[in-house]
């Protein structure tokens, strides 16, 4: 029992991703509760307005630290959206920029102690990366009507080469949201727990007695933690690259 | 209460999330993650697409063209410092030359009054060296019949005393006459 009660007071390296009710009687989940994760999403959006709304409101003509930033943000974004998709993609680009601020400030406020980081469920990532499919998909068929289909079929393969190319092509296609959505949210949570079980293992070191040892964990979260913020940027941006690369093949067709 | 708590914190410590496994896999709450996020996606577009994103590029555009009229209004500049400069070094050297032909009329005049002065002077030189030797000459002259009185005087004198008998004036103004000229 005393055990019990001692594992008990270590954080589980799982327990951060537990979705919580915030309000009512903290059991059932319908559509509509809001959680700590739909907190964590508002708290996102909140930061994105203050940043690219609030902090450019003066419209100045030399910007604020804000505003540099949020230009910042702006040119990056635009810059990729450019590059990789084309400048034929720019009507998407604030889909994109969407997408991208996003994921980002999900990510990174996830950094934050006792904050929950949404993208580290699966949920999320797949609604994300099946929007970015089927409109890219929808915008393929849109704009290149059955044509697209052609996406599929290797003209210059050799003749017998080209069904078994198509298979190839298909199984590619369709599992781009699967890629997509797990390399997201799979970072995400295997960085936050490692993360956790480096800072629980510093806590049963220090509880054991052997308190020097801790500074090995303990450097050793400290490291996490740098290369998470990495993780945090770095999946944001492939996230995002992957969408104009995506939109590049409906519009362009390779 | 407290026993609640304490109850629930056994109960997470046997079993830390109920489903058992991943959160992530629990899918009795994907509806809600899944409405939420659509909720705060569409919310976040309209406010990028609407407010946030038109701004900023007009902003980045606002400045773009503000550089691009400054650089526009320096070009101008530095060509009307240019022409100015032109403009300058033709003033100057026409002034220079202006200044070399007044220069030149200047000293040709002086040139030629000194030249009339000089000639004038040289005109009254020689009027003046004329006028010194004629009077020169007169004075001469009246030196030379003074010599001639004064030694017919004395001849007389002399002859007066030496011979009273002989005392011919004629004779004796004819001979100092003869030797003074």
């Amino acid at each position: 029992m005393a055990s019990d009660a001692n594992e008990g007071s270590f954080i589980h390296p799982m327990d951060q991703f537990v979705i919580k009710p915030l309000f009512g009687d903290g059991e059932s989940i319908s559509f509509i509760t809001v959680t700590n994760s739909t907190l964590w999403m508002f708290i996102a959006v909140a930061a994105i307005a203050a940043l690219t709304i609030l902090g450019t409101r003066g419209r100045s003509l030399v910007p604020s630290r804000t505003q540099s930033i949020a230009e910042l943000l702006y040119g990056f974004v635009r810059n990729m959206v450019e590059d990789v998709a084309g400048k034929g993609a720019m009507k998407y680009f604030p889909y994109i920029f969407t997408l991208f601020v996003f994921i980002l400030f999900c990510n990174v406020l996830g950094m934050i102690p006792l904050a929950f980081t949404p993208t580290s469920h699966i949920a999320v990532t797949v609604t994300l990366a099946l929007a970015v499919f089927i409109s890219v998909t929808v915008i393929g068929f849109v704009k290149h009507g059955a044509a697209f289909l052609g996406f599929f079929w290797p003209k210059e393969a050799p003749g017998w080469l080209r069904p078994i190319l198509c298979v190839i092509e298909l199984i590619s296609y369709f599992v781009r949201p699967v890629s997509h959505s797990v390399r997201l949210g799979a970072n995400m949570m295997a960085g936050h727990a490692v993360m956790k079980v480096f800072a629980g293992l510093t806590a049963m070191v220090i509880a054991g007695g052997l308190g020097p040892v801790a500074i090995l964990p303990l450097g050793a979260m400290v490291g996490m933690t740098a290369i998470e913020f990495l993780v945090a940027f770095i999946q944001a941006y492939v996230f995002a690259i992957l969408t104009c690369v995506y939109l590049h093949d409906a519009l362009h067709m390779h | 209460m407290a026993t609640e708590t304490a109850e629930e914190l056994i109960h997470e410590a046997a079993e830390p999330h109920a489903s058992g496994g991943l959160p992530q896999l629990d899918f009795s709450n994907w509806d809600s993650q899944i409405f939420w996020l659509v909720v705060a996606l569409v919310l976040l577009y309209f406010l990028m697409s609407r407010i946030a994103l038109p701004r900023i590029s007009s902003v980045i555009e606002d400045r773009a063209d503000a550089i691009a009229d400054d650089l526009d209004q320096a070009a101008d500049l530095k060509r009307r410092a240019e022409e100015a400069e032109v403009s300058y070094t033709a003033a100057l050297n026409a002034a220079r030359a202006e200044a070399q032909t007044i220069a030149a009329e200047a000293r040709a005049e002086v040139q030629k009054e000194l030249d009339a002065a000089i000639a004038k002077a040289d005109a009254e030189i020689a009027a003046r060296t004329a006028e010194s030797e004629k009077r020169i000459a007169e004075i001469r002259d009246g030196a030379l019949e003074a010599v001639e009185t004064v030694a017919t005087d004395t001849a007389q004198a002399i002859v007066a005393a030496l011979l009273p008998a002989a005392q011919d004036e004629a004779a004796i103004s004819a001979a100092v006459k003869q030797r003074v000229s």
